[in-house]
């Protein structure tokens, strides 16, 4: 039985499976409506996120499964005390698959451990997300037709932004490519991240505090938001939040083919004015992410079309 | 200065000078009714200067405790005073209920029932990270 709940779980080749099926969904929907009749997925979401809630449980009704599960850990059994292995033990005893988000960092390899059935990680507080690197890495492979020979450029906050350094993990594993770190001093990437992931490889990258000196270079653009819930001094959240705000003038000097990505949600790091130009990918991003995850709802399950 | 030969027990060799004592109190050596001799500073042809520290009992030792603290330590064990066994200490794989991970946002902090657990990254660097969690394995134990 397999689970995820690292992207480094995956092979290269494991994700390219899961790109080509999420291609195929893409293509042939109807293929896939009943694939998953009769079987059910919980959704545990120890910690509210209504985004990723609703992609897999709109994933999961495209392919013909039923949906049960909480939204947040006060309509859940933890709030009376119990532990994520008796949830997850509990659970796991009604339905097919599991996917969880919570606030605690390494709650899903515990569920997994325990688990009868395949656990996803949806989110573990600061730690992984593995199916929104799977969005972005659909959506990277969508946009430019494969996911070799880019320099990407991520900006924002890079210090606490799990996305980021989960990507820059997962596009580690592929040629050709190229960083640029754009961040605040205060919110630069992670040394470990430098030293274990992308020096051992001899992956070219740079550090820079400027958005617009680095556009000219990038095929891609990965804006995140500066999260107050990651910083504990309201005063620094302030101070950093409207670092970088990208707008139609600051991407006068883009590549015609720069695609600008965002997990979403967004404050103010994206106009709306962006929205409407050539570059703006991230609502494709959205979309990508409900039919990657059938696909890896699929091949949890061992379910082939 | 001279210790009596051991019949039965343990001998730990090429301790790092100056961490006897800090093993001989992570072992819980204090507790055995047994003899046990501290030998700090002796001669050593390979490290200068090292600690012993002799057992007159044969008793279960964690491997993974000392390869951790000290992973150049020897393991000798003597039965009817001849050496049985000798054992030289690596860097274990995975360390577990030896060191507590420290940040809160880790599931090991709100729920006690689960296992602290380190997996070693990096020999070179001897870097530890949490089973669960990632973070770098804190320098001190406990």
């Amino acid at each position: 039985m397999r689970h995820l709940i690292d992207i480094k779980d995956l092979s290269v080749d494991e994700i390219m499976d899961l790109i080509q099926t999420a291609n195929d969904i893409i293509e042939n929907p109807e293929k896939y409506q009943n694939a998953c009749q009769y079987k059910q997925l919980a959704t545990l979401f120890f910690e509210p996120s209504t985004r990723t809630r609703l992609s897999f449980e709109s994933a999961m009704n495209s392919l013909g499964g039923k949906v049960l599960g909480f939204s947040e850990a006060a309509s859940s059994s933890t709030a009376k005390g119990e532990t994520v292995a008796d949830t997850i033990q509990t659970v796991s005893s009604y339905v097919d698959i599991i996917v969880m988000r919570h606030p605690k960092e390494g709650a899903p390899l515990v569920a997994s451990r325990v688990s009868e059935v395949p656990v996803i990680n949806a989110g573990d507080g600061g730690h992984n997300h593995p199916t929104q690197t799977l969005t972005d890495l659909l959506t990277i492979y969508r946009e430019k037709g494969g996911l070799d020979n880019l320099t990407i450029g991520l900006c924002g906050d890079l210090k606490f932004g799990r996305t980021v350094h989960s990507l820059i993990t997962a596009m580690s594993r592929y040629s050709g490519i190229k960083f640029v770190l754009i961040s605040p001093e205060e919110l630069r990437i992670p040394q470990y991240i430098k030293s274990d992931v992308l020096e051992p490889r001899n992956i070219p990258y740079e550090e820079v505090a400027s958005l617009e000196d680095s556009i000219p270079d990038l095929d891609i653009l990965y804006m995140t938001r500066v999260q107050r819930e990651r910083f504990f001094n309201e005063a620094d959240y302030m101070r950093l939040k409207d670092t970088y705000i990208l707008t139609p003038d600051k991407l006068k000097n883009a590549k015609d083919s720069l695609s600008v990505l965002h997990p979403l949600p967004r404050v103010n790091e994206i106009s709306t004015e962006v929205d409407s130009t050539p570059y703006a990918c991230y609502m494709r991003q959205v979309k990508n992410g409900k039919f990657i995850r059938m696909a890896l709802i699929l091949k949890l399950l061992g379910v082939t079309v | 200065m001279i210790i009596g030969q051991i019949r039965d027990g343990i001998v730990l060799d090429h301790i790092t000078a100056g961490r006897g004592i800090e093993i001989y109190e992570l072992l819980g050596l204090d507790k055995l009714e047994c003899t046990v001799a501290m030998i700090k500073n002796a001669e050593s042809e390979k490290m200068g200067k090292k600690d012993i520290i002799k057992v007159g009992q044969v008793i279960d030792l964690n491997f993974d405790i000392l390869g951790y603290i000290d992973p150049g330590i020897t393991v000798n064990i003597i039965r009817d005073g001849k050496l049985v066994k000798r054992e030289h200490l690596s860097l274990p794989e995975r360390i577990k209920n030896l060191i507590v991970c420290k940040n809160p946002r880790c599931i090991t902090s709100s729920e006690r029932s689960i296992q602290h657990e380190f997996v070693l990254v990096d020999p070179e660097k001897k870097l530890y990270r949490c089973l669960y969690c990632e973070s770098e394995a804190p320098k001190n134990i406990g």
